[in-house]
């Protein structure tokens, strides 16, 4: 009798609990989502608003689109967009070549440690989260220290003044976006069964062919989210390219941020929306990438 | 009609001379000699006019890099590292002298810069560069009083008004330019680093401090907007900023005949600019009569061009706008801030700290 009576109160608080937790359940990714997307769908909504101030939407305009657009084919060209312009085609010329390079670096690096077998092996593991560890603002100044000296002494050898540009940024990229590349390929090769290349090497393949031929497509979706998260990072980054950046190799970021103290304009909301339809037709092609791999093995 | 009333004076002055030289202004020209040769200019965002640009790329045969930044501070932050690069950056008053003790900017030739005559002369020689050794006046702004035009129908035109108003009264969060108003009203150097003196300015503010119900770190036009006060001392970008957005006639801006705080955000070549004369080239271009008004029909702050003024080339709109031009006999009233050292700044601190306790802030 006091049992089952024990039990219906547990029974009721249970049921409670289990309607509490699925309702939380719907609620939890409704939050999540809306706190992802609700500040990104603003931004999009005033790209297309009529007034330049951002605080009321007074109507529908695709004005600022065309602004870039003009600008874009030469039909007519406003100071203040084409320097917003030019940020951006800084943002993706570095992005791409710091991209290639950190790739092609890190899945190197990648190989090694999975692969070789050598003293220091650990301690170079560690060192190469490094980057991804340490706060960014000290790896930007570490960086405009070293540019500074290495510079400096050139001057001294060579005479001859060289000044940070494109060459610094894609550098300081490189740098952190080699560990992010490095560490997304190792995962993948974690996941790979060696015994693939020793057979490859048992059947006559040399090394350079077992790579190509066996390694090289089954960490080439790794290879890729690692790429595609380097461009992304590069895209973003801030405090290390407002660092490194020279005269006119102002990138994306960098131009906004120095809009802060007066206004924000609509274009840059309408560019920003270009550049994230962008980066989203990106990551979808990379996921298709990557499902159509996964289905096949 | 009250704005219009003050500055008839001014107008009736400026007429005669806008229909004389309209006729006369000649274009301005390149020196020679300087085709495809580079310029990288490092400017405030949205402080230049859409043509100024591209008009001194085609008038010298030249390209010119144009980067943009946000504070003092960040341009300060990649001069010092070592100029990345530029020729020709945008520093505000306390940060040219900054610069110049940091030996961060190159002494300016004025056999180079011929239009420096242009400028108005109460605008030269300001504490923190005495002798424009290092900078040339670019476009300049002063704190002054916004007001409710309903409290006060008849207009401010004394500090006195602002201390004795039986209302809500704003100050704003600018240790220097408050203690230099105090300063004017005590016969002091506004920039005094005198530790009596900076006292005696703490204590004048204390005794007329007892309206303030806020002080404001640069938002003092939104508490006036709502109506939370019926006075905020402010910069006068801000104020004209609110009475654009409600596009009414509620508020208006007056610069108190005791004077005030004028900021000069000025043209300077950074140390190791790669095109120094090219740079010195480019000031006497933006100091040109014309290309100044430019200037300021785009980007609405004042412009420290006489000539520009008296060429009748920039808006009537503007030039009447007493929150952009102040009347030309109160200009001589106003006092630039400095940076008056670490000794002195920790004493100025102090006291602000002290009155901003005793304001109940």
């Amino acid at each position: 009798m006091r049992q089952s009576l024990i039990n219906e109160g547990a029974l009721r608080r249970n049921r409670v609990i289990r309607r509490l937790g699925s309702v939380g359940l719907w609620l939890n990714p409704i939050f999540a989502y809306f706190f992802l997307w609700a500040p990104i769908l603003i931004l999009v909504l005033f790209s297309f608003n009529n007034s330049r101030s951002v605080a009321s939407f007074t109507g529908f305009t695709l004005k600022w689109y065309s602004n870039i657009l003009n600008n874009v084919m030469g039909a007519e060209s406003a100071f203040s967009t084409e320097i917003m312009l030019n940020a951006f085609r800084n943002s993706l010329f570095v992005g791409t070549i710091a991209t290639a390079i950190s790739t092609v670096l890190g899945t190197m690096i990648a190989l090694a440690m999975a692969r070789g077998k050598f003293r220091g092996l650990r301690l170079l593991d560690g060192l190469l989260f490094l980057p991804v560890v340490i706060p960014e603002i000290t790896q930007a100044i570490s960086l405009a220290i070293f540019f500074k000296v290495v510079f400096d002494w050139a001057a001294l050898i060579s005479g001859e003044r060289i000044f940070p540009g494109f060459h610094t940024i894609i550098a300081a990229h490189v740098t952190f976006n080699i560990s992010y590349v490095a560490i997304v390929v190792r995962a993948r090769l974690a996941d790979m069964d060696p015994q693939l290349e020793e057979a490859a090497n048992d059947l006559g393949a040399n090394p350079w062919q077992a790579f190509w031929r066996v390694t090289f497509p089954l960490i080439l979706p790794g290879v890729i989210s690692g790429a595609l998260l380097a461009f992304t990072l590069s895209l973003d980054d801030f405090v290390i390219t407002f660092f490194t950046s020279g005269v006119g190799t102002s990138t994306l970021p960098v131009f906004v941020y120095g809009l802060l103290k007066l206004t924000v304009t609509p274009e840059v909301n309408a560019i920003s929306t270009i550049m994230m339809v962008l980066s989203t037709i990106l990551i979808g092609i990379s996921l298709a990438m990557q499902g159509r791999n996964a289905s096949r093995a | 009609m009250k704005k219009i009333l003050l500055l008839l004076p001014v107008l009736l002055l400026l007429a005669p001379l806008s229909l004389a030289q309209d006729m006369e202004h000649e274009p301005w020209t390149c020196p020679e000699g300087y085709e495809g040769q580079t310029l990288s200019i490092f400017n405030w965002s949205t402080y230049i006019a859409e043509d100024t640009v591209p008009n001194f790329e085609e008038a010298c045969g030249v390209t010119v890099n144009y980067d943009i930044y946000e504070s003092n501070e960040a341009m300060l932050a990649r001069i010092r590292q070592g100029n990345p690069g530029y020729d020709i950056v945008v520093p505000s008053g306390g940060t040219v002298q900054r610069m110049a003790e940091e030996m961060l900017l190159i002494p300016l030739d004025m056999a180079m810069i011929p239009n420096v005559a242009n400028l108005i002369p109460d605008l030269l020689g300001a504490a923190y560069d005495p002798e424009n050794t290092y900078s040339l006046p670019y476009q300049w702004g002063t704190v002054g009083v916004g007001y409710s035009t309903e409290v006060f129908p008849d207009g401010i035109t004394s500090w006195n008004q602002v201390w004795e108003h039986d209302g809500p009264v704003a100050w704003l969060d600018d240790r220097q330019t408050m203690l230099g108003i105090a300063h004017l009203f005590l016969d002091n150097d506004p920039n005094t680093t005198d530790p009596d003196e900076i006292n005696a300015a703490r204590d004048y503010l204390l005794e007329k401090g007892g309206n303030v119900v806020t002080v404001a770190a640069d938002d003092g036009q939104v508490l006036l907007e709502r109506g939370d006060v019926d006075i905020a001392i402010e910069y006068n970008g801000d104020i004209l900023q609110i009475s654009w957005d409600c596009e009414c006639d509620d508020y208006a801006y007056a610069i108190p005949e005791e004077g005030s705080n004028v900021w000069i955000d000025n043209l300077s070549i950074p140390v190791d600019a790669p095109n120094p004369e090219l740079a010195m080239v480019f000031i006497d271009y933006i100091l040109d009569a014309k290309v100044g008004a430019d200037l300021t029909n785009y980007i609405w702050y004042a412009s420290p061009n006489q000539a520009s003024i008296e060429s009748g080339f920039i808006d009537e709109e503007i030039l009447n706008d007493p929150a952009i031009f102040p009347p030309p006999e109160q200009v001589a009233n106003l006092f630039a801030i400095i940076d008056v050292g670490a000794e002195a700044e920790e004493l100025i601190n102090n006291a602000w700290d002290e009155l901003l306790i005793f304001l109940g802030q």
